[in-house]
């Protein structure tokens, strides 16, 4: 690697802990890049793993973040079942450190496990986030989280600065946004924000830095945050994208996160940020529809599918006309189900049996 | 001068072994349930009363003094017990009054050693001590390993060194017995004063046939001392000091759950195998060890038994915490205790009828008319290394330094089912290996092993196979698990040794099952 970088009669000093080729490479590129200004990237072999495109209104309960500079926190961290993967560059990486992290983090989208889990990098504020994007969209990434949003102007940048590298780099596939709505201003943007690209397909709250800039403390029960939650529900529902919510940092509060989780489920969360591979199981199953649920879903669809047969323009359940709307929430319920294998794929053909 | 070793020859684990050791001569390994010895049980000297206290006071006033009474001199065997485990404040002590004495070429046969026997280091630089008999860890182990001491050390696991007592192989000159508690006579026990540390089971087979018995304590009571673990009329001298030991330091380290998460998931994985198995069914048993996974899967034990109302008949091995409250809440008849591992183990040994201190004379002698460690259900171990034939290692890490003892380990794999939960890697070295650096225990008992990224059964438990399937569970094959870790890892460098044996590695029935060899860049 010195060769690489044109170093001769260099004394290297590494203190080996147990890292993996690409974590060394890193910090030996991140090293020669603060002494010298180069443009040359040693990469790695990448990992034979293929990258997936995702959907746009994939599930997305749950998105553990790893601190962009700690990779012995990524190596294994698919295995816990995340939907997605966040590798970070923004507040769990110090400012002193973010040049290292760069390299660090490109170097993991090439060389770490997956597995099911969406590709996310949350880049930092604009406008330094807009170069984290030369470093990490060539190597496939699924999502990009942009921190701080406050206007529709800030993700057209981000969104057209992606598009200028996959076409340069000749990369298919979309790059899905989630701005992170963290302030007082970008509550008040926030339909805008929400709006603002098709790839968009997700927006999420940050309360921590949302009830600093109001200038209150954040409580468990979250009065303080209920517009701006609310505010943002009502702007991902009305842009038909989905709505996160904000991370639930004790991580030894096993109970108080299972409360959280079902106050956010019923106010139209979608799924919820983590920064601890073990609430990611109490955030699934709390976000997974239940079985009172999902048998109510079943009776709404099955009515939709005899009524269609029927040539019936309306449908009912008894006595009780269902809504367009209904019929597609329950839709959603049912397939929901299906993609966590709590009902069958042909649970309705084999309804007779 | 004694011969460190002599003869070697290849074992039935196709392992290059000594016959004879310090000039004693050795079994190689012949092969599980193979070796079979004739002969009588060792003795100790026939004892007269006329002998001794006719009051039955048998204090000195030091134990200094009781050495001496006790006629220490140069080449003896002195052993000692690691109830107190890292606060161990009286093997240092001993070789402090031996190297004094100018007593040199001594054994210490410790039950096991921790870190706060580094003091002893310069004894054996100095010939004070000539080798240990018994478990050589952290810095002892890398002085061994770098081929510094005088005599082939030999390890032996907590079984292993019962039989070697009792058979005559190991035979002990005096020993010296740390206890919490004890009266004039010598009746002991680890449960009352101070410095309690539970059971004294380790100290049994020394108690009963060394030539010296001397018990020390801080906490002396007027006769009798109950219940008595150390029968007092095995006992020579008894001593009073200031401090026995240090009991915070019984906790040390390894006795807590995990944090990790991927550990944690690995413990999970572990007790959805056995759920899945139908291992955990009411009245079954299961052996935890005091490893920070072990104690995982314990705890998810409990939840899994709680959740369906699942009763086990008894818990094996080193009591702590989280098996007091399985105990206490009604999920466990018994906890039949070899090793305290925390005060809530003593708490509840000195005061649950339940919760009975056991020996390795009962739990693992392989020399005896069975043993308790085949009637447990499930044994759940560690390991530093496990290779393609299943074979495991816990004594030497990959870096071929003997760092760790064997403890019960070798025992408990004639446990009925024996699953190791290990990490695939660890600090970039892969645990599944082509071949282990050290063979301390054959394939043929190892069952299954637990991995974060899939788990592996050995291929001649068929039953375990046809039971996990369509559980859900990653099963994979040993080799391929091998390649995942490879596929992260890549393959690490093997470490370089020399053709020279530094340690004894002893079978349950005391053959030789492999030799650690010596570090070539030492």
């Amino acid at each position: 690697m010195l060769g690489f970088y044109g170093f001769v009669h260099a004394k290297v000093t590494l203190i080996d802990s147990g890292a993996l080729s690409w974590v060394i490479a890193a910090r030996i590129e991140a090293a020669a890049r603060e002494l010298i200004d180069t443009e040359k990237t040693y990469l790695l072999p990448r990992n034979a793993n293929v990258i997936q495109p995702t959907a746009m209104d994939r599930r997305r309960f749950s998105r553990l973040y790893l601190p962009g500079n700690s990779p012995s926190l990524m190596i294994n961290a698919f295995l816990h079942g995340p939907d997605g993967l966040i590798l970070d560059l923004e507040d769990s990486v110090a400012p002193d450190k973010k040049p290292e992290a760069r390299v660090l983090v490109r170097n993991a989208l090439r060389a770490l496990d997956f597995g099911n889990a969406e590709r996310m990098v949350r880049i930092n504020q604009l406008p330094a986030g807009l170069e984290d994007l030369n470093w990490l969209i060539p190597q496939g990434v699924n999502l990009v989280l942009l921190p701080k949003c406050e206007s529709a102007d800030q993700i057209l940048s981000i969104t057209g600065r992606i598009e200028d590298i996959k076409q340069r780099e000749a990369i298919d596939g979309p790059v899905w946004i989630m701005p992170i709505i963290e302030s007082a201003k970008g509550v008040g943007k926030v339909y805008e924000i929400a709006s603002a690209s098709q790839n968009v397909v997700a927006l999420a709250i940050g309360l921590e830095d949302y009830t600093a800039d109001l200038g209150v403390r954040r409580t468990g029960e979250g009065a303080e945050s209920l517009f701006a939650r609310s505010a943002l529900v009502n702007a991902a529902k009305a842009a038909g994208i989905q709505a996160i919510d904000s991370v639930f940092s004790d991580v030894d509060d096993m109970e108080g996160l299972r409360n959280t989780v079902k106050r956010s489920r019923a106010m139209g969360f979608d799924g919820m940020g983590c920064i601890h591979p073990r609430q990611i199981p109490v955030i699934h199953e709390n976000y997974t529809p239940d079985a009172e649920e999902i048998d109510k879903a079943k009776k709404i669809v099955i009515a939709f599918i005899e009524a269609q047969q029927k040539g019936l323009g309306v449908v009912a359940l008894g006595s009780k006309m269902i809504d367009p709307p209904v019929v597609k929430r329950a839709q959603k319920t049912i397939a929901q189900a299906i993609e966590l294998s709590i009902i069958d794929n042909n649970w309705y053909e084999t309804l007779s049996l | 001068m004694i011969k460190k070793y002599d003869k070697l020859v290849t074992n039935a684990a196709g392992r290059i072994v000594p016959t004879e050791i310090n000039g004693q001569a050795a079994v190689p390994y012949l092969g599980i349930g193979k070796y079979k010895p004739d002969g009588r049980k060792f003795a100790p000297a026939i004892s007269s009363c006329a002998d001794y206290p006719a009051d039955g006071n048998k204090l000195v006033p030091s134990l200094r003094d009781a050495l001496i009474k006790s006629g220490l001199k140069d080449g003896m065997t002195i052993s000692t017990h690691h109830h107190f485990r890292d606060g161990d404040l009286l093997a240092n002590q001993i070789f402090d009054i031996a190297h004094d004495l100018g007593v040199k070429n001594l054994v210490w046969a410790p039950s096991a050693s921790f870190p706060c026997h580094e003091h002893l280091i310069p004894y054996l630089e100095d010939g004070t001590i000539n080798r240990i008999e018994g478990s050589m860890n952290g810095p002892l182990g890398r002085f061994t390993s770098g081929g510094k001491m005088t005599g082939l050390a030999v390890l032996r696991s907590h079984g292993g060194r019962y039989q070697a007592i009792q058979d005559g192989d190991l035979i002990i000159d005096i020993t010296v017995i740390g206890a919490a508690c004890c009266d004039p006579f010598g009746n002991a026990n680890g449960l009352n004063g101070t410095s309690a540390s539970g059971g004294l089971g380790f100290a049994l087979a020394d108690s009963q046939y060394a030539g010296k018995v001397i018990v020390v304590t801080d906490h002396l009571v007027d006769f009798p001392c109950v219940p008595w673990q150390i029968q007092g009329n095995y006992v020579d001298f008894t001593v009073l000091v200031d401090k026995v030991g240090i009991p915070e330091k019984i906790v040390s380290g390894t006795t807590q759950i995990t944090r990790s998460p991927d550990r944690l998931l690995i413990a999970e994985m572990t007790a959805k195998f056995c759920e899945v198995t139908g291992i955990i069914r009411d009245g079954f048993s299961f052996q935890a060890g005091a490893g920070g996974t072990a104690l995982a899967v314990g705890d998810y034990f409990y939840k899994i038994m709680k959740e369906k109302g699942i009763k086990a008949r008894f818990a094996r091995g080193g009591s702590n915490l989280y098996l007091v409250k399985m105990l206490e809440e009604g999920y466990l008849d018994y906890i039949l205790d070899g090793q305290t591992f925390d005060l809530d183990g003593v708490r509840s040994m000195a005061t649950n009828p339940n919760h009975l201190m056991t020996t390795p004379f009962t739990s693992y002698n392989y020399h005896g008319k069975g043993n308790f460690a085949g009637i447990v259900d499930v044994a759940i171990l560690g390991a530093t290394e496990i290779d393609l034939s299943f074979n495991g290692n816990v004594v030497t890490h990959s870096d071929g330094y003997l760092l760790h003892g064997i403890g019960g380990w070798q025992n408990c794999l004639f446990s009925k089912t024996v699953i190791i939960p290990i990490p695939l890697f660890r600090d970039r070295i892969p645990v599944i290996v082509d071949q282990v650096t050290t063979i301390c225990g054959p394939g043929e008992l190892i069952d299954v092993i637990v991995t974060e990224r899939g788990i592996c059964i050995n291929p001649l438990r068929t039953d375990l196979i046809e039971k996990v399937q369509g559980s859900g569970l990653p099963v994979l094959s040993i080799n391929e698990l091998k390649d995942e870790a490879e596929r992260i890892c890549g393959k690490p460098a093997k470490p370089k040794f020399l053709d020279e044996v530094v340690a004894a590695i002893k079978w349950v029935d005391g053959t030789v099952i492999d030799s650690v060899w010596k570090i070539a860049d030492e």
